[in-house]
């Protein structure tokens, strides 16, 4: 492998701690990654040396720290090739994002016996916004099928799109089983008959190259978290033909540009969508993360996580009496499992007094679980900074569960 | 490593692989369901009461080994006792489970009291999986309660 994991590893400090005694080995990255050492210290540095409110203040202060929060929008603009910053909003994270896209524009283009299109293997933040927006409008859910190896059954999604389809929200790559969507296709199949399409694009992000031009989605959501920035700080990429139509999404200062009892006038985008102070570190970091990223190259990340999916994939595949969930042509590094005769929860227990962090349960994605017929699985999710020897290791402590079981 | 097997005691693989009560009862019975969201794991309790005292008591469900391990052994331990005894005995686990001190009994007398179900001990060590232990329990006090609620820990 040319990819040098150990230097990558260098940067994360939280990887050279142990927990239980043992090496900590983290393939929880779907639920969260690590930071690297300079996303930590943007927030240090920002709050010891330029912390203050932005976008209002006159002094020296305030136009630092509006400065570097712009600066960071620019660079999120950038890394996902939008065609201009102000279709760039910050937000909390993919949720409100979603949320924010159900209540604004949902609720001023979607009516009774609209129908708003998204698929089995979405997340419950792309779902229940959705259903909310239903119970509010009086249209309808439709939920494309997933094959039994975790792909969209494309045919029965063209089949669902029709004249009252008004909104399409599909997830780039699943959480749960690591399917990376066809969104193109589904994307130009939607605008085909003249429907806006919003990508969940949570789990994408730090694995592939997004361009959002290229995909020409007109909703793109996603959080910095996941993408080795901080908690709390998220994107909504909107193209500027619908953010300028919408109406706000929450009011209050900053999005204003000017408020009197007789009326109140918004401010341009992207600020109209981000009320009240933002979390102007969390987007300073968020712009750190993406300029470590760019540093390390999303298309040799792209590359050494595939590597580490097949031996994952592999390896596992061997271990008795396992069943790999997900089983796409098109993955992201996500292996979902069952082992049989031990509950998903009681192989993370396990693991974890290894030094194995991997997340069991239902990944938040209930009716996927149920289309899979398990009540939930565990999964080991890869980031660029994992190794094969944490593979084997992850391997060795699945044996160990089996033993404690008295399986062998 | 002490811990997991202090966890998952051979007593506890055993009512997990091959649980105890695990039927439904006839018409007659309560019932309540429990569901853990956290996980999913769900169990339905079914219990049979004539003036005052447990007469029949089984469960069904699925779900990790300690809240499988748990529904079993609670309903060995709880057949035929009185339901002010069960209240007493689920005190005792709760506080068995939680590592919670007890100011009103010593170890020993608790350990008295719960009998088999000290095998679950180990759960102290373990607070995400407490939940798992007690699942069981909060649904048989919904049963015993008429509560037609669903049970939830979290």
């Amino acid at each position: 492998m040319s990819f040098n994991v150990h230097a990558v590893r260098e940067n994360f400090p939280i990887l050279s701690m142990k927990v239980h005694d043992h090496p900590l080995i983290y393939l929880d990255n779907a639920a969260t990654t690590q930071k690297p050492r300079s996303v930590i210290e943007s927030l240090g540095t920002y709050y010891s040396a330029h912390n203050a409110n932005i976008h209002r203040g006159v002094h020296e202060l305030s136009q630092k720290a509006t400065a570097a929060h712009e600066e960071a929008r620019a660079k999120v603009c950038r890394f996902i090739g939008a065609a201009s910053e102000r279709e760039i909003i910050f937000v909390r994270g993919t949720t409100e994002a979603i949320n924010l896209v159900a209540q604004s524009y949902g609720r001023n283009n979607i009516g009774p016996d609209d129908e708003i299109i998204i698929s089995e293997m979405e997340h419950h933040s792309n779902i229940v916004p959705w259903q909310i927006l239903c119970e509010q409008t009086r249209a309808h859910l439709r939920v494309i099928p997933v094959t039994d190896s975790g792909e969209l059954k494309i045919d029965e999604y063209k089949r669902l799109l029709g004249k009252r389809t008004k909104l399409v929200a599909i997830t780039h790559v699943s959480n749960a089983l690591g399917t990376i969507n066809p969104i193109e296709e589904i994307i130009s199949a939607a605008h085909a008959q003249g429907v806006p399409v919003l990508i969940d694009g949570a789990q994408a992000v730090a694995h592939l190259k997004v361009d959002v031009r290229a995909l020409d989605c007109d909703f793109y959501a996603f959080s910095g978290h996941k993408l080795f920035g901080p908690t709390g700080i998220g994107v909504l990429y909107g193209k500027e033909s619908f953010l300028k139509q919408m109406p706000p999404y929450q009011s209050g200062g900053d999005m204003i540009r000017s408020v009197s009892f007789s009326g109140t006038t918004y401010n341009e985008l992207p600020f109209k969508f981000e009320a009240g102070t933002p979390d102007i570190a969390g987007a300073i970091g968020l712009g750190a993360a993406i300029d470590f990223i760019e540093g390390v190259g999303l298309e040799a990340i792209g590359k050494y996580e595939q590597e580490l999916l097949n031996a994952a994939t592999e390896k596992l595949s061997r271990v008795n009496g396992l069943t790999i969930l997900g089983t796409a042509t098109h993955k992201a590094a996500v292996v979902s499992f069952v082992i049989k005769g031990i509950h998903p929860h009681d192989i993370g227990t396990i693991l974890d007094r290894h030094g194995i962090a991997i997340r069991t349960g239902h990944h938040c994605a209930q009716p996927l679980m149920e289309r899979l017929g398990v009540p939930a699985t565990a999964r080991a999710s890869f980031a660029f900074y994992n190794t094969a020897e944490e593979v084997d290791v992850l391997v060795d402590g699945l044996a160990k569960a089996q033993e404690v079981f008295g399986y062998e | 490593m002490s811990d997991l097997k202090e966890l998952y005691q051979e007593v506890i693989i055993d009512h997990s692989r091959k649980p105890r009560n695990f039927k439904t009862l006839g018409a007659g019975s309560r019932s309540a369901e429990g569901f853990n969201p956290l996980c999913g794991d769900k169990v339905t309790i079914y219990i049979d009461v004539v003036e005052g005292q447990i007469v029949d008591l089984s469960f069904q469900g699925s779900g990790c080994a300690i809240s499988m391990a748990s529904a079993s052994l609670m309903t060995d331990a709880l057949k035929g006792k009185s339901i002010e005894h069960a209240h007493v005995i689920f005190d005792q686990f709760h506080q068995l489970v939680t590592g919670a001190q007890s100011e009103t009994s010593h170890e020993a007398s608790r350990d008295k009291i719960l009998g088999k179900l000290t095998a679950l001990g180990g759960v102290s060590e373990f607070p995400m999986r407490v939940k798992c232990a007690t699942l069981a329990w909060h649904t048989l006090r919904n049963a015993l309660g008429n509560d037609q609620s669903t049970a939830v820990t979290e």
